[in-house]
Order: C-alpha cells, then structure tokens, then sequence
C-alpha cells in the first residue's frame, strides 16, 4: 500500500513538473469547451436572402418587408435580373433567392393568386431544409394576412388547435444541447491520451525497464498509471460543470452525485482504454496514432452531433461497443431531464462491463517480463 | 554449489531468425566480479535481460542465489541491482527525487544503505536537487549505481556501464566497482572494452551469442599460444594484406595505430618481417615484440573457431 503512495507521489511530481503539460492538461480542455460550445451549432442564424422584385408594388414590397423583418433573415442584396441572381448564388454571396413574378399584385387582386419562387442553395442538406422551412413560414404567415385583408369574414380558425410544447430544452436552446456532450469529449481526450501516453514514454525512454527489475507489483503500478489522471479528469470534469451552469446556464436538474458516481466509472473506461492501447505499442506516435483512431470513431459515432437512432443498424450495433455514446446520453439524460439511476442503468451497467473488461486486458497485457 | 552466487546452464534465446545466446554456461562465484566481454550484438544485454528476470530464455536455466530466473523472478527482483545500459532514471526528477524513490520502491531509506553508496554518492549530492536528465555523463553513471545499490543487492547487474563515458570516468567507476566488491557484493558487468577485462577477477569472451573462453584475465592471456609482433610502415594501409602472403601466417590484424601479426612457425625469425616488406618496397619498417593483451586473445579465439564468426565478415 505504501509503494503505491510512493508511485503516485513521484508521477504526480512528473505531472506538475512539466509545466507545458500542465497548461495543457488544464487551460486546453477549457478553451475548448468555451469556443466549442458557441461554435459547434446546427441553428442557421443570418441567413442571407436575395430579391428579385420583377413587380415593384405594395404586395411585394409588404412581402419584402416580411422578410427584412424577421431575425433569421438578412436581405443581402437587390437584383433585376435572374442571372444576377444566380451568379450571387453561385459565389456564396448569398443563400436564397427571392423572386417574386412580375404582375405579382394584379394578379393577386384580380386571380386571387400571385406566384413567388424561392431557391436554396442547398449543398448542406440540413441547412437548406431549416433555411426552406423559414422561408415558408413566413410565406404561410404572409398568405393569412393577405386572407385577412381581403375577406376580413372569412373565419380563420382551424378546426384542430395545435400547441407545440418543447420539454427538457424549452427555447431549443443549442448550447443547452452541445455542452454536455461537449463536457464527455473533453475528459475522453485527457482520459485516453494521457495514461497512455504517459506508459509509452516510459518504454521510450527505458525507464520502465528499471521499474520492471523492482519488487513493484503489476497492481500498484497500474494503479500508479491510472489514478493521477483519473483525478485530474474529474477535477477537470467537475470545473467544466462549473463553467456549463454558470457561463453557459446550462441547466443541472439532476443529482450531482449521481452525475460525479457515473463519471469516474466512465474514466475508468477511458483510462484503461488508453493503457490497453501503450501495451500494445512501442513508441508514443504508435499510441496516438491508434487512440486517434479509435476516437474519433467513437466521437462521431457518439451521438454529440448527429442523432444515434438516424444511423444506420450496422452502426447503431457498433454503438454498442461505444462507450462515448453511452456517456453522452447518460449525461444529457442527468443535466437535462434530471433523470434518475433507474432511468439509465442499462447504459450505467455496459459502462460497468466496460470498464471491468478494458482494465482486465490492459493488466493482462502488460508484462513486466517480455 | 553454496558458494556460487550465479549459474547459468545451457541457456538460449532466439529473437525469430537470430540466435542471440546459444548454450550459455557460466558459474560465477560469490563475491566476484565478472566481465562479460565482447563487441556489441555479442548477446550481453539479452544475457543481462534474462538474469534480472526481464526476459525468459527459450531453453537451459539461470539460478541467482538459487532462485530461479523465471519461476522465483518475484524473489529475485528483491535482491538484484540492475543498472542497464541505457540512462533509465527519471530525468524530470532531481538526483535526489530518483534515488528517495527507488529506495521507497524497495521498502527501505537512503540513510539506511547510506554506507553503501556514500562513496559514490557523495560526488554527485552537492548537485541532489538538479534534475537527471542535466546530469552529466559521468554523473548521470554514478546516479544510476547509487540507485542500483540502494537497496543493498547481493548481485549486482551492469550492462556496459562505461560505454560513453570518459576514460578518467571509467577508471573511476572500476574503483568503485572494486570497494563494492570488497563488501561482498557479486557484481556482473558487461563491456566492449577490451582493457577493462583486466580489471575484473574472470571474464567470459563473447561472440556472437557464445562464451568462447572463461578464465582469470591473466591465465587468458598467458595461454596465448604465440608471439605477438607489432609491424609499422609507411604502407599502413597495403601492409594488412600483405603481410598475409608470409608463410605460416596465423593471423594479421589492425591493433590501434599498428598492425599486430602472428606466426604459428615455431622457430619464427621476425626478421622475416622486415625482408618480406623491405622487398615488396615498404619503408620505415618498424617491428617489435609485443605482451599478449585479452584483445588478442580474443582476435585469437574469434579465428579459431569459425562459429564464432558473422557470416561474410572475415578478418
């Protein structure tokens, strides 16, 4: 018991001794969740609009002012001709088109109908639809009002009143969505680097091949490997919770025990992946190397970006070997729902296995004697 | 048997195609201090590596205080020192950091195994709070025998500690070895040095994964079958193979600035020597009779038996 004190002691010496790394352990993961969280967002704000008015009456000018006066757009410019249009669509000066017909109003007052075309550059898919849908809206709204105007009897109401109620994220606030996931990158990254790093520079340098002659046992000097990071990860996890609730106002509705419980069973996950990964490598490009790899397919299959159940089958069953993916939705589930351990121990226990399974290999596969 | 601090029987080790250790045996005595010798790729450090439990051999046996190397590794490991040939201390950790935590790991304090490395110590503690890795050489040597020492080992491992170190460093160090011995410690080194041989009590010549001879440096060198001559010219780079075309020639070989040459003519005149060049158009032909040194010995051994050869490299 006490050499495990004393292992851990002289990496924590190491650690802190490295200043480069300490900032690095410590002020990157920070930044990064401060520039992330604004950064990484699917809201289209500013969209820019083009106007090709071929009328130039009151309907289209009050159809132009909808436009000008909704937040999502921004009227970028105004052309007369089609090809002028289309060129600033084509250099990215703009995202949409407007045109509207000529005999816009005549038509509208004498047919009943009046034609508009929108275009939408639509080279992000996603994008394009929330941008056509914006667009329609206020088309729809535009509709009503010229109703209102011209049969001011006719009874507008619908037949079935709708109420649209956005539980757990009321103001579809992005942030309050990305920074928990956000959160589980940060102290994945310093989990599976740095324990892994930290063996392989030891074989770098030979100097696990002194520790190796000693009586430290297997045990211990795993233990010595994964705690130091282990702590630093939660403390970073814990701070990076701080700065969600009170920069971010992120909401906590859940336990902080529970959520602080799943964390270090998550790191343990983390860490032994990334000792399994210096077991199995000689030098520490190698190790990053494979660790890159297996991160950012875990990552981009987590679910931080894109919804797991819009995947295909093949890679939600591959998700189940995912342990990020796991941890993002516990983690959302605790912020967000203030959901309780009875709602998650499914992903809570393939954590367990998890974390069992990687810590067996990772001290099965290191050897003290080649 | 009690009296043998290491024995080694049979042993091999293969690294795939390469044979780097064939059919060790070797006993070293309690208290002794043994040189393994030879060029590098000889199989010192595979040997070294399966004497401190690093390494498993694929057959024989190695017996430390008559704990074996692989089933008693546990036991071992309590009383071995190893000192490998690479710098393997923390070199982010000050001198005295490296040697409080070794000591630590093996459940005991500096102050209680002070005696032992006091002498060595003492020349690097007016520098215990500078970091390892800014140690010198010399320094960084005499850090890594004091951490090896630490907890007072019975044998003492040390892959070719002189290697890149100055020569009034290594001389130093061979001081100390020989204190260290006096205090009954058992100490193993290996070496590519030829002149450290002499410093030892027996060497073992290696080559190639075999022991070609084990003996008292000075019964190694008084078996030398011949007589030794150093030849010079001004042709030094013409004279190796020209001397060759001598009759009865056993060996020609470079020996620092000179070329040594043996003849296994019993009733060799050297005088032969200087007509044999003075013909062939040498000048400042100079020949004189050498003492026999563990190098030649070795040069000896090597051509003697082809085995001991690398393929395609011949003398």
């Amino acid at each position: 018991m006490r050499t495990i004190l004393y292992i851990l002691q002289k990496e924590f010496r190491q650690i802190f001794r490295e200043k480069a790394m300490l900032v690095i352990i410590l002020v990157i993961p920070m930044v990064q969740l401060l520039i992330l969280s604004f950064t990484a967002t699917f809201e289209i704000k500013n969209t820019n609009i083009a106007i090709l008015d071929h009328d130039h009456y009151v309907e289209s000018r009050n159809l132009i002012n909808k436009f000008s006066g909704s937040p999502f757009f921004t009227i970028s410019s105004f052309y007369d001709s089609y090809d002028e249009g289309v060129e600033a669509l084509k250099s990215g000066k703009t995202h949409q088109l407007l045109i509207i017909q000529p005999h816009f109003e005549r038509d509208l007052q004498r047919d009943g109908t009046g034609k508009v075309m929108i275009i939408t550059d639509a080279i992000n898919g996603s994008a394009a639809s929330i941008m056509s849908a914006y667009a329609h809206a206020i088309l729809i709204d535009f509709n009503k009002q010229i109703l209102v105007e011209h049969f001011p009897n006719l009874s507008l109401s619908d037949p079935i009143q709708i109420t649209v109620s956005n539980w757990y994220n009321p103001r579809l606030d992005y942030i309050t969505y990305m920074v928990p996931g956000i959160l589980v990158l940060l102290v994945t990254i310093i989990g599976m680097f740095l324990s892994g790093m930290n063996v392989v520079k030891e074989k770098e340098l030979g100097t696990i091949e002194q520790i190796n002659v000693t009586p430290i046992i297997k045990y211990q000097f795993i233990i010595g490997k994964l705690l130091p990071f282990w702590i630093i990860a939660m403390f970073e996890f814990s701070f990076g919770l701080f700065l969600a609730h009170f920069v971010f106002g992120v909401p906590m509705l859940g336990s902080l025990a529970l959520q602080l419980g799943t964390v270090s069973v998550y790191l343990v996950v983390v860490l032994s992946f990334g000792l399994f990964v210096s077991t199995l490598t000689d030098t520490m490009q190698q190790a990053m190397f494979i660790s890159w790899f297996f991160m950012v397919i875990f990552i981009l299959m987590s679910g931080l970006f894109t919804p797991i159940e819009s995947m295909p089958d093949w890679a939600q069953t591959v998700n189940k070997i995912n342990p990020i993916s796991y941890f993002i939705q516990i983690n959302r589930m605790i912020m967000l729902k203030g959901s309780v351990f009875s709602d998650f121990t499914r992903q809570f226990y393939s954590l367990v296995v998890y974390a069992a399974l990687m810590l067996g290999l990772s001290v099965w596969r290191y050897r003290k004697v080649a | 048997m009690n009296h043998s601090a290491v024995i080694l029987q049979n042993l091999s080790k293969s690294y795939k195609t390469v044979k780097a250790l064939t059919e060790i045996n070797v006993t070293i005595n309690k208290g002794e201090l043994f040189g393994f010798i030879g060029p590098d790729g000889a199989g010192k450090t595979t040997l070294f590596r399966i004497l401190t439990t690093l390494l498993n051999p694929d057959t024989g046996t190695a017996t430390i205080e008559g704990l074996n190397t692989v089933k008693d590794y546990k036991s071992i490991r309590n009383i071995v020192g190893y000192m490998p040939g690479r710098f393997s201390l923390y070199q982010d950790l000050t001198v005295e950091e490296n040697l409080k935590f070794f000591a630590s790991i093996y459940k005991t304090t500096i102050e209680e195994n002070y005696h032992l490395i006091s002498d060595i110590y003492k020349h690097i503690e007016p520098f215990k709070h500078r970091k390892a890795g800014k140690l010198s050489g010399g320094m960084k040597q005499k850090l890594a025998l004091s951490c090896a020492l630490i907890h007072k080992p019975e044998v003492l491992f040390l892959d070719e500690p002189t290697t890149g170190v100055d020569a009034v460093s290594r001389m130093e160090f061979w001081e100390m070895l020989k204190k260290l011995r006096s205090q009954g410690i058992t100490i193993l080194v290996s070496t590519p040095y030829m002149d450290e041989a002499a410093l030892c009590d027996r060497v073992a010549l290696m080559q190639n994964g075999h022991i070609m001879t084990i003996d008292t440096p000075d019964a190694i060198i008084g078996a030398f079958p011949v007589k030794i001559y150093t030849v010079r010219s001004n042709r030094m780079y013409h004279l190796l193979n020209e001397l060759q075309t001598i009759p009865e020639t056993e060996a020609v070989y470079r020996f620092g600035d000179v070329v040594h040459y043996l003849n296994h003519s019993e009733t060799f005149d050297p005088m032969i020597i200087t007509r044999h060049l003075d013909a062939i158009g040498h000048t400042e032909i100079v020949v004189k009779q050498a003492v026999p040194t563990i190098e030649d010995s070795f040069m000896l051994y090597m051509r003697k038996s082809d085995k001991f050869n690398i393929p395609g490299n011949d003398n």
